[in-house]
């Protein structure tokens, strides 16, 4: 399988990242060699194999559902690009 | 100060117990030789002033009688560990300026029991890389040169800044953490030794995440000894984790030095690559006659799905990241790049902010998840993942206790020698250290030797989950039987700050 360049642009749209129309020739190649190379797992025969969930077979931990923090807005908007208030500021959004 | 820069962690830990030297005296010396080190790029950032606050506070609780495991200790920290108060920036743009309100559990455990921090240490950008070319900051320039050369070499990576500052006596250990290898290529490159404990050891809460069903905190440090004593106060569970395990943290160190007669030690055949370097094969036929003269017993086993762990791995660890990297979007933290409306924003915050390597990988990461193809490429993976960890499962099932391979393919190489128009030509550097993390299993990498130019080449056991203590007492057989190897020169410093010639 490998991408052309309107799949690049579609994929970098939807990995929210900008990309100049060099990097795109660029990115089409590189991106093409990496999936060339995961290419060879279609060789393997995974019939009937359970794809992995877990790592260490464990049940997931559970937490009683209590109030452990809060009253931190300070230092959650502490390393805001643009906080105002204990607000985040962004472009608007909503006509 | 030199001497006192040139002591293990063990040597240190008991010279401030018998109050030969302080944890002032010790800390001022490391700071010394950090700063005197800068052409290496090792360190992102410098807490002298942290470092002596700390320093102080131990020699007053040596004083006291209450001294913790690692009191007094100065270490380096991996820049991908959250501390309160002082910047952590993953060696990426887009988090410079980042100053967490919180501290990693894994640091905390380590302040906890009274080491000193020295400085946050430079990695491969998000810890995607084999070199640490990648970070935003410049790449870390290994203390080891080949015989007779003065071409600069890469560390390894991710960890690349975390194994130089160790191999450099910087600090007298180090955190790194490991996705696909990032702690035990370079502990190989390096001529130090690094271990990646079994997932779910330590915990993950406040570092920040690349892959978060691969990536596993652990320590480097000079010898094995150093590092059982790390991975002592580094492990243990965590309620901010529901991955970490509740188990107990054995004495790793009890471990060091135990008998490992009758142990059964496995060879996988398929780590015998088509035109491995004869020096490649002779450190593993050093490795496995040093085991047998310990009294372990060698076996061939087989591990057949070897050859599909990397591929598998380009597929499962982009595709996490590309989900754990979409928190970084201008809005809360980091860099902002306005634009027209909020997506303009976002697209033009992460082009600027992230390097190549890591917007690429967020791109295959988006391929590999888009509709259509997620079948195809993630669920076969997850699937080919499932074989991996069975073969080692079979191999454990047989009566085998640990696996010997070599940790790398190559001996470090030059900067600049491997960025190439291919970027797969980079990912083969982890051929030998991937499946141990797609299986969830503990790693180390212990060095071997010396090859033909001087360079460190390490060897690698691979333990059943949990049983670090097993890897500890087999690697330090390999540490007693290996050449002993003298660490490098002091080329870096500017020879006025030569104190003693080393």
């Amino acid at each position: 399988m490998s991408v052309d360049t309107a799949t690049v642009r579609r994929i970098a749209h939807l990995s929210r990242i900008a990309v100049t129309d060099e990097e795109v020739t660029h990115l089409q190649s590189e991106l093409n060699a990496i999936l060339a190379f995961i290419e060879q797992l279609r060789g393997v025969d995974v019939e009937n194999v359970e794809p992995m969930t877990s790592v260490t077979p464990m049940l997931l931990k559970k937490r009683q559902d209590e109030v452990t923090d809060g009253f931190i807005a300070d230092e959650i908007v502490a390393n805001a690009p643009q906080p105002e208030d204990h607000f985040f500021v962004v472009p608007k959004v909503v006509e | 100060m030199n001497d006192l820069t040139n002591l293990t962690l063990a040597d240190a830990r008991d010279g401030l117990k018998a109050r030969k030297f302080s944890s002032r005296e010790l800390t001022e010396a490391h700071l010394a030789a950090i700063a005197a080190a800068r052409p290496l790029n090792a360190f992102l950032k410098e807490t002298p002033d942290r470092a002596l606050a700390m320093a102080t506070a131990s020699d007053e609780r040596l004083a006291r009688g209450e001294a913790g495991t690692l009191e007094g200790l100065p270490l380096g920290i991996k820049d991908l560990y959250c501390t309160e108060g002082v910047e952590t920036t993953a060696a990426s743009r887009i988090l410079q300026g980042f100053v967490p309100p919180y501290e990693s559990t894994v640091t905390s455990q380590l302040w906890r029991d009274g080491a000193v921090m020295l400085g946050k240490l430079n990695l491969d950008e998000f810890a995607m890389g084999s070199s640490n070319e990648t970070s935003a900051f410049g790449p870390v320039v290994s203390p080891w040169r080949r015989n007779g050369s003065d071409a600069k070499l890469v560390p390894g990576g991710s960890s690349g800044g975390s194994a130089a500052a160790v191999a450099a006596r910087l600090c007298l250990g180090a955190t790194a953490t490991d996705t696909g290898g990032s702690i035990r290529q370079p502990a190989a490159f390096t001529g130090t030794v690094g271990i990646k404990p079994t997932y779910g050891r330590c915990s993950r809460w406040g570092t920040v995440a690349f892959a978060s069903s691969l990536d596993q905190a652990g320590p480097i440090a000079r010898n094995v000894r150093d590092a059982a004593i790390l991975l002592r106060s580094m492990a243990g569970p965590d309620a901010k984790d529901s991955t970490s395990v509740d188990r107990p943290v054995p004495d790793y160190e009890a471990a060091v030095g135990r008998s490992t007669k009758g142990k059964k030690i496995g060879i996988p055949r398929e780590y015998r690559l088509d035109g491995m370097s004869s020096e490649i094969e002779a450190l593993w036929q050093s490795g496995i006659a040093w085991l047998r003269d310990a009294g372990a017993e060698i076996v061939d086993v087989s591990l057949p799905h070897t050859k599909h762990a990397l591929p598998a791995y380009y597929i499962v660890a982009p595709a996490e990241a590309s989900s754990n990297l979409a928190r970084y979007d201008g809005v809360r933290y980091g860099l902002r790049v306005p634009g027209k409306d909020v997506l303009e924003m976002y697209e033009r915050t992460r082009a600027g902010g992230f390097g190549r390597e890591v917007r690429r990988r967020i791109m295959i990461g988006t391929y590999v998840l888009s509709a259509g193809y997620y079948d195809a490429y993630y669920v076969r993976a997850q699937k080919v993942r499932t074989l991996i960890k069975r073969d080692f499962e079979e191999a454990f099932g047989q009566g085998v206790d640990a696996i010997l391979t070599p940790a790398t393919p190559s001996a470090a190489f030059a900067i600049g020698e491997k960025i190439s128009a291919d970027p797969v030509e980079m990912y083969l550097n982890d051929i030998f250290t991937v499946t141990v993390n797609m299986a969830g299993l503990p790693g180390i990498a212990v060095p071997g030797g010396l090859d033909k130019d001087g360079l460190p080449l390490g060897l690698q056991l691979i333990g059943r989950p949990f049983e670090e203590e097993m890897l500890f007492a087999l690697a330090q057989v390999i540490e007693d039987a290996a050449p002993k190897v003298e660490w490098p020169q002091r080329w870096w410093q500017p020879v006025d700050k030569m104190i003693y010639p080393t």
